[in-house]
This record gives C-alpha cells, structure tokens and sequence, in this order.
C-alpha cells in the first residue's frame, strides 16, 4: 500500500519533468505526445527515472502523535486563569475527549458520571508553553556527542530542521513538564548563524520518536540571529560575517537569493530555499533571536524590503527601548525576566522589560532557553511583574499567565489549537497546588490533550527517559 | 503618575549623597524579623543597629532605646544575603575577555592567585546584587589553567574603597570531570597533582620526609610552582579552607578521604550534586556543603543522581548546607533558590527545607562555612549591621530590598539598570532625544 502511494507521487513528479525537458529540447507537446503513442508500456517505464523524492510542500516526517486514552474529567473550586486574560473564582474546567467543554464558574454544569478534582485553594492555567527551547537538541548529558543544536558551518543554513537533532530521550523533558507544566515547546537550532535553520514544535509527551512528539498541524518557524554570535563564530575564522553590517549583507543576500528562486519555476528543488520561500509566503514564521534595540529596528525594515514577517524577537532584553515600535510592527518580545550583563549585547537588561512591554501595547511572551529555567517560567513571569508593579503598573496575575500560555502559543503559530482554556481547543491544563506566580507553588497535575500525563501525588506518572534506567535516582523525585 | 514622579527624584537625591558615608545607629520598629538562624520570623519585632554592629534583634519589647527610627510597616527585615561561590567583583561582561578576572587559563600560576587584589567594588554587578539584597560574598577566581582555582576573598557589596573584609579566606580545587580535564586527563592525574602539590606544601611548612622539589612539571607547563606550593602551605596546615568541587557520590567520597592522609584539612564541598546518596558519611566527617540548589537534570555523568531534593536530603542527614550561588543564572537568585526548597516540602517524596532554614542557607550558613560565623548572615548581637528591609518575603519571586544597610550604613541602590528604568519608563522624544533623559 505504502509502495503504491509513493509510486504514484513518483510517476506524477516524472510526467511534468518529462514535458518539461521536452519544452527545453525545442520539442512541442504534440511532438512528445506522438512519441508517447509510439511507445509501448514496457518502454515508456524503462525511460522514467527509476528514482524521485515526494515533491515540495508534502508532510514529511509527519507528526504521529496521537492524543492518549483520557476520561472525561472536571476540576471544580479552583481559581481559574484562561490564559486570554481572565480570572474566575470558584472556578469549573470540564475537559472530555482530549478538548476543553467548558470553563466557566460555580454553576457550570458537568455529568455526574465523571472524574472530579477538587480545587479548593487550587489554581488552574492553561499548559505552560515555552516558546524557546533546545531541550532534545541540546539535551542532558551535554556531552558533545550530543551537542546538535547549531550546524555552525556556514552562516545560512536554512535547510536544517531541528527536528532532525531531537533526542526524545533528553529527561529535560520530564522535568519541564513535572516541575514547569509545559505542555508544549518550541525547538530552536542554536543562534551560531544568522540563518539557524527551521524549528520544531512539540507536546511535551513521552515518545520513542520525535514523530511521536511534534505538535500536529504547528507551522514551522526559521530561526534567525542578530548581532554577536554569528559576526563571533564566522568572523573568527576569517570569513563574512565578521561585523553587524556584515551579518545585514549575508543576510539580504540571501533573501535575494530566495525571491529569484520562487520566482523561477524551473529552479531545481533546493532545501534551504525552500524554508525562506515558506517565509515569504507567510506559511513559515520567523524567530529572531536579537538583544539590541537598534539591530531589531534595523531587522524590521530588512523584513519590509524583502516582504516578510518577523513573528517574535526573542532575547530581546532591548525591547523596552523600542516598545512602541514593536507594537506597530505587531511583533512580539519572547524575554527572560531577569537575564542581563553576561554578553556585551545583553549589558542594557533591567528587570522592567516585560512590564514597559506590556504597558505600550506590545506583545510579551517569557521564555527560557535554559533546560532549567523552563522548569519555573511561572516564576520567571512573576518576577516581570513584580518589577512593573514597584512602577506602578499593575498588570493582573491573568494577563501574566497569558505571557507564558496564550502569547507563547499565539506566536508560534498554536494559538487557535492551545495555550488558552476555551471551548473546543485542547485540554491542555495544569492544576498548581497554589497561586503558579508564587515561588512556593507547583504543578500538582498535567494533562496533555485531556490525558493525565503528571500527577505529583502517584510517583508511578513520573517518566523516566530510557538514559535514566538503572541510574543512580530512577523514578526519583526531581 | 506623581509616585512616578518622587521615585525618580528619590533617585537623583541618592547619586548626590553617594558620597562615604558614616554608620549611623538604627532602630527599625514594627518589623517581622528575621534572625537567620533557621528561626522563624518574630512579628511586630525590632532590630537596632549602633556602630556599625547589631545591638538587638527580636521582640519589641526586649528592644533597647536607639538611634534614628525606621518604620518597617509590617515587612520583613532580615540580615543580608551571604552569597557564595561567585565572582562578583571579578568581572564586568561574561563574554568580554577583557572584562574578566576570574579566569585565567594561560597563567603559570594557579594556587598563588589572590582574588582580593582583583575586586573592581564598584563593578556593576555588584550595584545590582546589592540592590538584590546580597550584603556580603564569597568571591573567586575559577579553575580554570589548573586544579586549583585559587584564594578566594569575603567581600562586602558597600562599593567603598575597601570591598574586602577577609582576603585569602579559602582555598579552592576542583575534583570532578573538570578538574580531571584540567589535570590532564583523569580523575587518577587530578588526585595525583593534588597530592602532589600538598606534600610540597608540607615540606615547606616543616614537615619531613616529604619532597624536596616545589616544581612540578609537564612538559613545557608548570604545573605546580614554589609560590603555588607556598600558597597550600595554609591549606595543608589547616589554617586556610579547602573548598573541594566534586558532584558525583564517588568524588565526594574520594575527597572526604583526603582527610585520612593530611588530617589537618579544613575541608568545604562545594557543588556535590549526588550528596545526598553520601550524606551520611558527609555528615560524619562533619564536612559542611554549598550545595546546588535546583540542579535535577544529568548535565554530566557526575550529576546523574541530580534531584531538587539534595539539599533537603542532606539537611536531613544532618549536614550543614549552604546554597551555591556558582550554578545559577545569577547570584541574586539565591533567594529564589531557597523559596523553591520551601515549596519541596508540599510535594511528596521531596525533601525541602522550613522557610528558617532555606533563609539560613543563604544567610548565616554560608556565613559560618565562610569563617564569618555569629559577624554575618545573622541578626545577633555583635554582628555587622548588614540589614535589608523587602518589599514583600524576600524567599518569592519578585521581591526586591526597599533599604539596605551593609555595616550599619545606608546603601545607595542606583545601578546602571535603575538608571536606564528611569530614562525608558516614558518613550517621550517629542522635545528631546532619550540620551537627554538622566
């Protein structure tokens, strides 16, 4: 069956080569089509190429995740955060069939035939997403055997997925999801080069593949990097870029390149132009990792010359300085909360970043990029906060949550399948054992499309990665 | 808008009177304080602070009458954070070579180095973890041409001309996958050079039957030099700590053992992921640990047995635990750090700590470990007047210190980032540019 489907993408592929070459040749249609009839069967296969790849733009590596057998399942009495902006108290989340039903308050009607926690004095979020991670491709031991997150051999490499690096055994996976609650994650190639190459997005569920993780249905995104590390990496070894204004040359080129190519129905079939056409259409996002004001501002004319978007600056520890033109280019600010001083570019980090972000309108997401920090983004955000309040900007504990949910997953392309709790999206919910933007409090059950994926109270819901077998601390508490 | 506006002029009083200044007595009323003993606060107490040195710390009724007063209006106010391992006033930029002094891995040198000499005190970061709350630290060159890391220095965040209150108060020598590398190769090689390098500083100190040469070399590379073995001679001798980094079960065992050999080791593990599948035997040797706080992920083969619980589980055991501050993004996460062993205790199978003793594991433990014990990290009559007063529990996420004292004076807590909140907390340039902001 699997042999068939792909023969038949095959000869599709061939026939429209073969009219082509015959076009080039000087040859009509008529003429080819004259010597078609001439041929007998056997003929006519022995001429077609014996070898072809599916074609452009078809799934490859597809997702095969699938969500795991789940019961209906309500949470009552807890403070609700929808991860869009609002609270409820007393609150009722009614999942079933891996889709949140309802969400609502006290008098929310769920069957009685269910499973109910009660959330007295409990909270409930959306999952917690992290919109840049390198967990499975820069995964623990960090050992260099496994060191896949960057291919620092050129300054473009476009053409390198990050899902080919991911090794679901990395147990920084486990962590997030026992001590963070993320329920989805973005993996980003490194920021060696100012083209690092496409993203992968992926529910933090066990899996013996990282088919068995990707998100289905998440768009790519292509990672892009400002300023020191690509001028650093490339330019110590005597080769452009070696300066900003370099990093800004390599990289117009290269757009260039990619509009003649879509452009050119004849060009033959190149990966790395592939993934910035898919930008240029819109159908591939861009992930700019960039700390400095001035290169960001400089980055959003480079995307209006070459017709593109840039979804998220990420790093942005400059944000701030430029809020409001952030704002009116619709770009988001994927941020730590207190990260600053440990490279030249992040020397201008302050704690108000998020809060100055939040204040002029601009679009604010807290990420880790750290296999530690992305345990405890919920901290992370409430540090944002608290700064912005010493300011007198308040901004409510639901609008906070919204940076590490809703926000994360609107700008990795999720937004309309997860990161908020509303009717008909996924159940993808933690219940916190207290207030999550108090330092005292922790996920005490994770669902992933409505399953029961962690539950703090039954040690045996702790996964424990292949590389953690008969290890000193298996199954441990982490 | 106009609490905007006084927070900004409040700032600019406080450049003017940066200038030196005296201590001050201190009486701060209606406070929940806390002593840092691992207690728990006392509320509506009071803390006075008179030359420099804490007078009194508890019940209001107790307090003696004092200096100028200071209405804490119900918020906490605790000793200063001791923080340790860093290398606060050793560097500007991370990544700015030339902003850096705590490596130096082309150096002949590797014991002999003395940190204190090096302590930029107004070195941003150590601005901004002042403003953390962070009073005092533990400061550090790291190993990085050899083994040996060299002599660290307590210093006070006061950012006056004297930022050091011990200089060469320890030693420092990594025994685990770094400092195998760093030996050449091997934890065998590592053990060798430490050994090695003891026994010379042993027959400098006196002793006899130990070798006669103070150089030791491979290749081209000196390894141990006179001035290095001299710099041990403290070490071997007691007198000087020796922090020993090891995290896997099996490092640590190899480095309490060191003490079979030369007795009068005063030894302090650092790191010691995997302490608490040895915390008895830690606890026997009566060796104290500054313990990574958060780390649960096998980074290396050393740090396999990684749980958030060590700390809690070493406690337990009877081990005397400090929280590192080498290990995290920043030394003012130290108090992050301890809200996050408090919230272990609601989880079962974890082992946390009580909210007095995470304080103290970043406040008078690392005191004690560092030689300060009953002068720092405790509000205890006689000790220095390293007081901060928070803007909520300082164990949470976001809180900051509203007033800090370092030896009884009043610190300043502009920084380069208070400066740069000032200047963008408005993108006004309809009459100005930015830069005319300040």
């Amino acid at each position: 069956m699997f042999r068939d489907t792909k023969w038949r993408a095959r000869a599709g592929a061939l026939t429209t080569l073969a009219s082509a070459l015959a076009l080039i040749a000087g040859a009509t249609v008529a003429d080819a089509k004259e010597r078609g009839k001439k041929k007998g069967k056997d003929e006519e296969a022995a001429e077609a190429p014996a070898f072809a790849a599916m074609k452009a733009g078809e799934a490859v590596f597809p997702s095969t995740y699938k969500h795991f057998p789940n019961v209906a399942t309500a949470i009552t009495g807890a403070t609700v955060y929808d991860g869009r902006g609002k609270r409820i108290e007393n609150g009722v989340v009614f999942m079933s069939g891996g889709k949140i039903v309802a969400v609502g308050g006290p008098d929310t009607p769920i069957p009685a035939d269910i499973a109910v926690f009660d959330g007295t004095g409990k909270f409930v979020t959306p999952g917690i997403i992290d919109i840049h991670s390198h967990l499975g491709d820069y995964p623990s031991p960090g050992v260099d055997a496994h060191s896949d997150g960057n291919e620092a051999t050129s300054p473009t490499t476009p053409e390198v997925w990050a899902e080919h690096s991911v090794w679901p055994q990395d147990p920084g996976f486990s962590r997030a999801l026992a001590n963070g609650g993320i329920t989805a994650l973005q993996i980003l190639p490194g920021s060696a080069n100012l083209m690092g190459g496409r993203s992968v997005t992926l529910k933090n569920v066990p899996a013996r593949t990282m088919q068995g993780m990707k998100f289905p249905g998440a768009p790519y995104s292509m990672k892009m990097a400002c300023g020191e590390n690509p001028k650093r990496v490339y330019g110590d070894r005597g080769r452009m870029p070696s300066t900003r204004m370099g990093n800004l040359a390599v990289n117009r080129e290269t757009w260039l390149g990619a509009i003649d190519y879509a452009n050119d129905p004849k060009a033959k079939r190149d990966l790395g132009k592939e993934t910035l056409v898919g930008v240029l259409k819109g159908e591939i996002l861009i992930q700019n990792h960039c700390y400095r004001a001035d290169e960001m501002a400089l980055v959003m004319d480079m995307a209006k010359e070459m017709g593109y978007k840039v979804t998220a600056f990420h790093h942005a520890v400059e944000a701030y300085k430029i809020a409001d033109l952030l704002r009116e280019n619709d770009v988001c600010s994927a941020i730590w909360a207190d990260w600053y001083g440990f490279k030249m570019e992040s020397y201008d980090g302050i704690l108000e970043n998020a809060a100055f972000l939040q204040r002029e309108g601009a679009c604010v997401v807290i990420h880790s990029d750290d296999a530690n920090d992305i345990q405890r983004l919920n901290q992370e955000a409430a540090k944002a906060q608290a700064a912005g309040l010493r300011l007198g900007i308040e901004i409510t504990d639901a609008t906070v949550i919204g940076w590490i949910t809703y926000n994360a997953a609107k700008a990795m392309g999720i937004g309309d399948m997860t990161g908020s709790l509303e009717t008909g999206k996924m159940a993808d919910v933690v219940l916190w054992n207290g207030d999550p933007l108090s330092v005292y409090s922790r996920p005490e059950k994770v669902w992933i499309d409505g399953a029961l994926m962690f539950d703090a109270l039954n040690p045996k819901t702790r996964p424990v990665s292949d590389f953690e077998l008969g290890q000193p601390g298996e199954g441990d508490v982490k | 808008m106009k609490k905007l506006i006084s927070l900004g002029a409040i700032s600019a009083i406080a450049l003017v009177a940066a200038a030196p200044a005296m201590a001050q007595d201190v009486t701060i009323t209606n406070a929940r304080v806390v002593i840092g003993d691992g207690s728990e606060p006392i509320e509506g107490g009071t803390v006075v602070v008179s030359a420099g040195k804490v007078v009194y710390a508890g019940p209001a009724s107790g307090a003696p009458a004092g200096g100028a007063g200071v209405d804490a209006k119900g918020a906490y106010v605790t000793p200063g954070i001791f923080a340790t391992v860093t290398t606060l006033g050793l560097s500007d930029v991370g990544a700015v070579s030339e902003t850096e002094d705590s490596r130096a891995a082309a150096s002949p040198f590797s014991a002999a180095l003395d940190a204190a000499a090096a302590i930029n005190p107004v070195s941003q970061h150590i601005l901004v973890h002042r403003a953390a709350g962070i009073t005092r630290a533990a400061t550090a060159t790291v190993p990085t041409g050899s083994i040996f890391a060299g002599q660290g220095a307590i210093i006070d965040l006061d950012g006056d001309a004297t930022p050091v209150t011990q200089a060469r108060a320890f030693q420092m020598v990594d025994l685990g996958e770094n400092g195998a590398r760093l030996a050449g190769g091997s934890r065998p090689a590592a053990h060798m050079l430490l050994r090695a390098s003891l026994r010379e500083a042993q027959a400098l100190a006196g002793k006899t039957g130990t070798p006669q040469t103070t150089e030791i070399v491979k290749d081209d590379e000196v390894l141990l030099s006179r001035f290095d073995a001299e710099a041990l001679v403290p070490v071997v001798t007691g007198k000087q700590k020796l922090y020993v980094a090891a995290e896997r079960a099996s490092d640590i065992r190899a480095a309490l053992a060191l003490k079979a050999e030369f007795p009068a080791l005063d030894l302090v593990l650092v790191g010691a992921t995997e302490g608490w599948l040895v915390a008895g035997e830690i606890a026997a040797a009566k060796v104290p640990v500054i313990a990574n706080g958060l780390n649960d992920l096998p980074e290396t083969f050393e740090q396999l047995g990684a749980t958030q619980s060590n700390a809690g589980r070493m406690l337990r055991a009877g081990v005397k635990v400090a929280i590192n501050a080498a290990t995290m993004q920043d030394p003012r996460r130290l108090p992050q750090v301890a809200g996050n062993l408090v919230a272990l205790n609601r989880l079962p199978g974890a082992a946390g700590m009580s909210w007095g003793q995470a304080f103290a594991a970043i406040s008078s433990v690392p005191a004690e470990i560092s030689g300060m014990g009953g002068k720092a990290g405790v509000l205890k009559p006689g000790a220095l007047g390293d007081v901060v007063i928070w803007s909520e529990d300082p164990l949470e996420a976001g809180a900051v210190p509203t007033q800090v004292f370092i030896g009884g004076i009043k610190q300043d807590l502009t920084n380069h980032q208070t400066r740069l909140r000032d200047r963008y907390r408005d993108l006004d340039e309809s009459q100005r540019p930015e830069a005319y902001d300040w």
